[in-house]
């Protein structure tokens, strides 16, 4: 039997190259590679057009001729500003999430593995993480919204939340249910990099006559560094491209990113440009670009100690 | 004594610490999505609200309810059926005859995650424009752009399975006793992937009931577009879906992490 290597090392059986001897070989080039195309179209149209449309509308005005008009949007105050506020809620959330997170993950290893406590936090973990949209905000609106249960108690308590203004379906509000979202993430994300520590490196400290807050401070940490920056970018291409929980609380307004592409969709001409959609998507694939390269990159280097 | 200072976990009272005040935080919200519903139309508490779900007051109000679950529905079957037809196969093909284009076919099925759904709703626009104009605005084309927004989750589960069963030694052993192709991927192949299959479904299942941003600016409806229509009307019974919903997508999830376990179990078997 042929063995290939693949890429990561592993050795595989070739199997698909042995040869059969019913049929001539020229015959098993040809057929299989047909069995790709109705795969290969469908990504083709509806990933790789979309995507193409999204980057390139940007690039044209509304009579479809090319122009960089869209483009020198970007630079206009008022996008700049929906981008550091993308950027601002972006980083906040996932640094907030990413410590929350770690935390818990670092609580867990307390826990018997296997265990029914472990087990729900897992389960909890994913189904919150991906409790992402219009529930979140309901659930925010039932807690601190204006007739929610923690504003009321408050309210009695004589403490006004809400005593400059609505905040909670402006900016600001989209604070805590972003935050909401990703601890979860964080705890799914870093569990297998602390999980990974292994014991005895701790035990080898110990000999060596290292204490345990050396061993936090010159091991563990360095080891954990790459998966928890890899985490943390996680965290913020999360937030970043996160729309539905933004447009459930704030109907109205633009204050990031993704609800000013709404605008831009929905009201035809902002800035009394056609196409400030794309330019605006060009914008934020860019950025998720560098944020998800960043993130392979770091992936690769934190994936040296898990095995 | 010495032992306790060379354990990676923290002390008894700091995880409990850190996770009954975290667990506390993190189910306000839920609790408070529970007191809302349960709030009565004058004073106090009573179930009043969920009586409204069987025996509505005003129907009418809750059809876009009733319109968005079977559209999501219509969806979530459409997208499974994309994914056990298009994206199995396809996987099934490269796994054994293309060996080469895992890399790029790897890369090009984990490319969603990176682009968000919001830019894609962009270049969908157009896209949908064509197709509203040739199929009609019917819901189920837009399970097209689903299976794209589930392709990384989906290729995920099905590759953790195709890593861990021998495709091609099943499929010569099959061949050799005189089963056609056909024969071979349904009654051979698709038996071993199952776990995989059903774990890819279940997951692009979730995913498709929580799908909003493609829906609401293409201007279709489904649940969670629903949801936020009718909470302009009754606040009540969206929260009471949402809640509902949310004890849906958790079983859903429950079960995916046990089928989840089972393939990872079946690997470290046969490593």
């Amino acid at each position: 039997m042929t063995v290939i290597i693949t890429n990561d090392g592993a050795i595989a059986p070739a199997a698909a190259d042995a040869p059969r001897p019913s049929r001539p070989a020229r015959r098993r080039g040809a057929l299989p590679a047909i069995g790709l195309a109705p795969f290969g179209v469908y990504v083709l149209l509806f990933l790789a057009v979309p995507t193409g449309l999204a980057i390139g509308t940007g690039f044209l005005d509304g009579d479809g001729a090319f122009t960089l008009d869209n483009l020198a949007a970007l630079a206009e105050p008022v996008i700049v500003q929906t981008f550091l506020n993308s950027f601002l809620l972006s980083a906040v959330t996932a640094v907030v999430g990413a410590v929350v997170g770690a935390l818990v993950c670092w609580a867990v290893l307390g826990l018997r593995e296997g265990g029914a406590i472990r087990g729900a936090i897992d389960s909890a973990s994913s189904v919150l993480a991906q409790f992402g949209g219009v529930m979140l905000a309901f659930a925010f609106i039932a807690t601190i919204g204006i007739n929610g249960v923690v504003t009321l108690l408050l309210k009695d308590l004589g403490i006004d939340i809400f005593a400059d203004g609505a905040w909670i379906y402006a900016f600001p509000g989209l604070f805590l249910p972003y935050i909401y979202f990703q601890v979860p993430l964080m705890v799914i994300t870093f569990m297998p990099a602390l999980t990974g520590l292994k014991p005895q490196w701790m035990e080898a400290n110990a000999t060596l006559g290292g204490s345990v807050p050396g061993f936090w401070l010159r091991i563990a940490a360095p080891v954990l560094a790459p998966s928890f920056l890899a985490s943390l970018l996680l965290l913020f291409a999360n937030a970043f491209s996160s729309y539905a929980t933004a447009a459930a609380l704030a109907s109205q307004g633009a204050q990031i990113v993704p609800l000013q592409i709404r605008a831009a969709l929905t009201s035809e001409t902002v800035l009394g440009r056609e196409n400030l959609a794309g330019a605006l998507a060009l914008g934020m694939i860019v950025i998720m670009a560098i944020v998800m390269g960043a993130y392979a990159l770091v992936q690769r280097r934190a994936a040296r100690w898990q095995s | 004594m010495s032992r306790r200072g060379l354990r990676l976990a923290p002390p008894r009272w700091a995880t409990a610490t850190i996770l009954i005040l975290v667990g506390a935080v993190f189910s306000i919200p839920i609790l408070a999505m529970v007191e809302f519903t349960l709030r009565d139309r004058e004073e106090g508490h009573s179930l009043a609200h969920w009586g409204d779900l069987l025996a509505p007051a005003n129907p009418a109000a809750y059809a876009p309810l009733w319109l968005g679950l079977t559209n999501s529905a219509i969806l979530a079957v459409a997208t499974v059926a994309i994914v056990l037809l298009l994206l199995a196969p396809t996987m099934i093909l490269v796994q054994l005859r293309f060996p080469r284009l895992r890399r790029p076919f790897e890369f090009l099925c984990l490319l969603p995650i990176s682009i968000p759904a919001i830019v894609l709703v962009v270049g969908l626009a157009p896209v949908y424009l064509v197709i509203g104009r040739t199929f009609g605005t019917g819901i189920w084309p837009l399970a097209f752009a689903y299976g794209i927004t589930v392709l990384p989750y989906a290729y995920r589960s099905i590759q953790a399975n195709l890593d861990a069963v021998d495709l091609g030694t099943l499929a010569n052993a099959a061949r050799s006793l005189g089963a056609s192709w056909p024969r071979v991927v349904i009654d051979v192949l698709a038996p071993n992937l199952r776990v995989g299959l059903m774990l890819a479904s279940l997951i692009s299942i979730a995913v498709v009931l929580g799908e909003f941003t493609i829906a609401s600016l293409l201007n279709r409806q489904n649940l969670q577009t629903a949801l936020l229509v009718v909470s302009k009307i009754d606040p009540y019974v969206a929260v009471i879906m949402s809640l509902l919903s949310l004890g849906l997508v958790f079983v859903l999830l429950l079960v995916i992490d046990r089928i989840a376990r089972r393939i990872t179990a079946v690997r470290t078997e046969q490593a």
